[in-house]
């Protein structure tokens, strides 16, 4: 007999286990499956430095949160609803994370004294009393799926690997969603193994057999499809958003893509993403380090293609040469930077937004280049497509910032159509059209862009490089005074972007006590924020910036009409800086630089002091 | 065999001249450089090379020599310290069709920017290196350099300057160089043979210009340059040709084991049989090495020429190969196949 299924809006699920243990695997199709049968989705992957630390370690935990929900959602949840715990460790990690009463799942068969001592377990979490305030379920998962799994050929050692899908079956059981999705994964995934297609199989439907033939749950759950606006979904991660974005980028303007890259945690994903794209001349180059990685894009981009660069913070520290002399040969050049923790390594597996000033202002001399940051997984791809039009049109190096939360986080993205998106126009120069021959700095008077004439354009032969040269000619020149010009022309180029872009998107009260200000990977914890106090009718808002250099021209009078303008960031307050010194506001930070998200009610808790102060109750 | 590249000039079109690669800037080295004249002989072998000037790119990192390129009425991109190999590679790959040449420096090549060197090495774009040896650093006013003898007094080293240098042949060859020459700047007519023959090389053409830096560290080469010290302190390189060297032709280079020596031929215990006979498109690159090292010996010539020219894939073409071979096994790509692809749902 089918157990009662019982209605609820959302829930959070967080997976935990070895980094050898398939959560991300599981954790990923959970993720597939609850977007396919329609609710919003958000994920937080969670994993280790280490490809795979010493079994059982603190260390080496690896986690996979999803919240999923009926209504539109930003975050992948503060608190968990069930905890999967593959293991002491992953127990030990991640138990703060769940609900007073939520569904705790453990692997005992993984509770041995050893894996105990291994988590610094003293004594037996299960029986000890140290879970009293969960709904606790251990299952023998692994002697479980040896059982389930015991007529086919594997050996013990690859039977065992299969037990996060026993582990993802009894999830699909409690939330009401079908199998047929993961099954589909698993024929495509073990194509060219296919020895493994049916024991993961079987594991599946073990685990989901299991709770519909036990009595361990009371009831399954069920969350309703989200209302979405009509169109065509697909789930996304934002590195692959940000992959799409540049194939577009590239296939619309007709500018081959050059991509330059070196492997770097959390940025590897784009080029393992793009070198699958050849049949879109899509050409990938992994380089011998960061520098060269950026050498070979702005080379390309001499020649005439989209040249592209990616990495995280190191990587731009030390690329950041490289974009200075494209920033002063006026080439088009995007440059995705991928922020994790810093600095220095830092932890580069935690994300962060701390990269910003970095990107501001770590070049030498006056060094003015457009940054542009996506807020949410699936914005990578509308705004990596926006640096490399603005990279083309402005004939400039753009700067793309994402993080890891976002780049490997996913979410539900309504495909665009092609006709939605933007021109990006080459212009190539094709002859000189002055009588004193080809002038390579003779600017657009409306975008101050120089002409970019490509090598093999005959009667456009011309010289660049990093020394400064003269306005107009492009010549070598140590002239004070063109040299003061060339200075002010080059930071009047970029300002220039702020005329076309479009108003500051005010959420929630148009004016009143409080503006929350962000920017970035924060996005999901600032709107959900918003969003309760607006329920409330409280006189708050949010603005989230996707333009960070120049900011919208309308941003000091919108900033102007609220009492209070509280920047939340994952940072020591670097757009708090940039926004202090540009507006003279007396704005305030809100900043947390653990190397984790945002919670909401860490939000909440900042802005109910804020609006005591100024009088609310 | 030896593969000669066709011309890209469309039939009919104006012979260049010298003068069609002059650039209008004035040329700004020291008074006596010998940089002034590896690119005089630069401007006239390009009309010869038979190729549209259009379609040729100079690039140049940071050093005196990197200035190259805003004398060469051509395209040109004056780049950062070291990294003109990178950005020479994005320029080809991007555009096979050019043809493309670095300028660079003993410490622009082998110092900042050594790691780009052996990896384009090793790459082997299509693509020609004229690296300017002067064993000094002359931009930054006379400081030692990667191939500066050691023991070497400057400003930056008052007691002599303790790390032994490079040898650019030998790091070339070991780091897979297809085309590996030296040549020097007082040589007008070799400098301009070799500098042809780099360009008709498909892969990357390493050639190390042996340059009198007149102020920093003048007559560093002159054994090797002069007319009256020449003949008995270098040895020209011709494929198939027994190394033989000295004003008499009396001199020649044996292997001893494994020891190149230099013997006399003509007092009746050796005979020019029993040479090294030189064969530069040898794959292997033993001989090539052997070669290479007598520069570092004491009393040995410093051979002149071509050490080593073979033919292996280019980079572009290996990468160019599999976008066609994907377009073919693909189809073009499909933008809007590819932002659908996978699992997908409609909201109506």
């Amino acid at each position: 007999m089918r157990k009662p299924v019982e209605q609820i809006e959302e829930a959070t699920i967080l997976f935990a286990g070895d980094s050898g243990d398939g959560s991300q695997t599981i954790g990923t199709q959970m993720t597939e499956t609850t977007a396919l049968i329609g609710n919003d989705v958000a994920t937080l992957p969670d994993y280790p430095a280490e490809i795979q630390a010493p079994a059982g370690s603190l260390a080496g935990v690896s986690g996979f949160q999803l919240h999923f929900s009926s209504e539109q959602i930003h975050t992948p949840g503060d608190l968990c609803d069930v905890l999967v715990a593959m293991n002491p460790a992953a127990l030990k990690v991640h138990l703060n994370k769940l609900k007073s009463n939520g569904i705790l799942i453990v692997n005992i068969d993984n509770f041995a004294r050893r894996n105990l001592r291994l988590a610094g377990y003293e004594s037996d979490p299960i029986t000890d009393g140290t879970l009293t305030k969960y709904q606790v379920f251990p299952v023998e998962l692994t002697q479980l799926t040896r059982k389930a799994l015991e007529t086919t050929a594997l050996t013990v050692r690859e039977i065992d690997r299969c037990k996060n899908f026993f582990a993802l079956g009894m999830i699909l059981w409690l939330y009401n969603r079908p199998m047929e999705y993961t099954m589909k994964w698993i024929k495509v995934k073990y194509a060219k193994r296919p020895q493994y297609i049916e024991p993961n199989i079987l594991a599946l439907r073990a685990g989901n057999i299991y709770c519909e033939a036990t009595e361990q749950f009371a009831s399954s759950y069920d969350v309703k499809p989200a209302d979405f606006d009509p169109g065509t979904y697909r789930n996304i991660e934002g590195n692959m958003a940000t992959v799409l974005g540049l194939v577009a980028a590239s296939h619309q303007s007709g500018l081959p893509l050059v991509y330059g890259s070196y492997p770097i945690t959390p940025a590897s994903d784009i080029l393992h993403g793009l070198a699958q794209y050849r049949n879109f001349g899509v050409v990938t180059m992994q380089m011998e380090d960061e520098i060269a990685a950026v050498g070979v894009a702005i080379g390309a981009a001499f020649s005439g293609a989209l040249g592209v660069t990616g990495s995280s913070g190191p990587g731009l520290a030390l690329k950041s040469e490289a974009i200075n002399l494209a920033m002063i040969a006026e080439l088009p050049l995007v440059v995705c930077n991928i922020q994790r923790a810093g600095p220095s390594t830092g932890m580069p597996t935690k994300t962060e937004q701390s990269d910003l000033l970095q990107m501001f202002y770590g070049r030498n001399g006056e060094s003015p280049v457009p940054i542009i940051a996506s807020s949410r997984p699936h914005d990578c791809f509308e705004t990596i497509y926006e640096a490399c039009r603005i990279a083309v049109k402005y004939r400039t190096p753009v700067i793309f910032l994402s993080d890891l939360y976002i780049g490997l986080g996913a979410e539900p993205w309504k495909i665009p159509q092609l006709s939605e998106l933007p021109e990006i126009r080459p212009d190539f120069a094709v002859s000189a059209d002055t009588n004193n021959g080809f002038e390579p700095y003779l600017r657009d008077p409306e975008t101050l862009a120089r002409p970019w004439a490509k090598p093999g354009t005959a009667g456009l032969e011309h010289r660049i490089g990093g020394l400064e040269k003269s306005d107009v000619t492009g010549d070598v020149s140590y002239d004070a005074e063109n040299h003061q010009r060339m200075v002010e022309i080059r930071a009047e180029k970029v300002a220039r972007i702020a005329d076309e872009l479009p108003p500051t998107e005010v959420f929630g009260a148009q004016e009143g006590d409080l503006l929350l200000l962000g920017w970035g990977g924060t996005y999901g914890a600032i709107r959900t924020t918003a969003e309760n106090y607006i329920a409330s009718e409280l006189p708050i808002a949010h603005v989230h910036l996707r333009h960070l250099n120049p900011f919208p021209k309308d941003l000091g009078d919108t900033l102007q009409r609220f009492k209070k303008i509280l920047i939340p960031e994952l940072n020591s307050g670097q757009l708090l800086q940039l926004i202090r010194s540009t507006y003279l506001i007396d704005a305030i930070g809100f900043n947390k630089v653990q190397g984790q998200p945002f919670h909401v009610f860490e939000l909440e808790s900042k802005i109910d002091e804020i609006l005591k102060e100024i009088g609310h109750a | 065999m030896r593969r000669k590249r066709t011309s890209g000039i469309p039939a009919g079109a104006p012979t260049l001249s010298k003068k069609d690669f002059e650039s209008d800037q004035d040329v700004r080295w020291c008074p006596g450089c010998g940089d002034y004249s590896i690119l005089a002989q630069t401007q006239r072998i390009m009309p010869e090379l038979g190729i549209p000037k259009e379609n040729i790119v100079f690039i140049s990192g940071i050093g005196c020599s990197s200035r190259f390129p805003y004398y060469m009425n051509t395209y040109g991109f004056h780049t950062i310290h070291g990294r003109a190999p990178t950005i020479a590679s994005g320029v080809k790959m991007a555009n096979p069709d050019l043809s493309v040449w670095i300028i660079t420096g003993d410490g622009d090549a082998l110092s900042i920017g050594g790691n780009h060197f052996i990896h384009l090495m090793r790459r082997n774009f299509d693509v020609n290196v004229l690296l300017f040896n002067n064993r000094i650093y002359g931009l930054t006013k006379g400081q030692y350099s990667p191939t500066s003898e050691q023991g070497k007094l400057t400003k930056s080293t008052p007691l002599g300057s303790v790390d032994p240098p490079f040898n650019p042949i030998s790091l070339a060859l070991a780091s897979g160089a297809t085309f590996v020459a030296r040549s020097l700047d007082r040589d007008a007519s070799h400098l301009r043979t070799i500098i042809k023959s780099a360009f008709e090389h498909k892969g990357t053409s390493f050639i190390e210009i042996y340059q009198n830096c007149n102020v920093f560290n003048d007559k560093t080469f002159i054994q090797y340059t002069e007319k009256d010290t020449k003949a008995d302190n270098t040895v020209v390189l011709e494929h198939g040709d027994s190394l033989v060297f000295g004003t008499e032709h009396d001199k020649g280079i044996r292997l001893n084991g494994f020891q190149p020596e230099v013997v006399e031929t003509t007092n009746g215990e050796y005979s020019t049989d029993d040479l090294i006979v030189h064969d530069q498109y040898a794959e292997d690159t033993t001989l090539a090495n052997f070669l290479a090292r007598m520069s570092d010996t004491p009393d040995m010539p410093h051979p002149i020429g071509i050490f080593r020219s073979v033919r292996h894939p280019c980079y572009e073409d290996a990468m160019t190969n599999q976008v066609r071979t994907a377009r073919e096994r693909m189809g073009d790509g499909d933008l809007e196949a590819l932002l659908n692809d996978g699992e997908t749902w409609t909201v109506s």
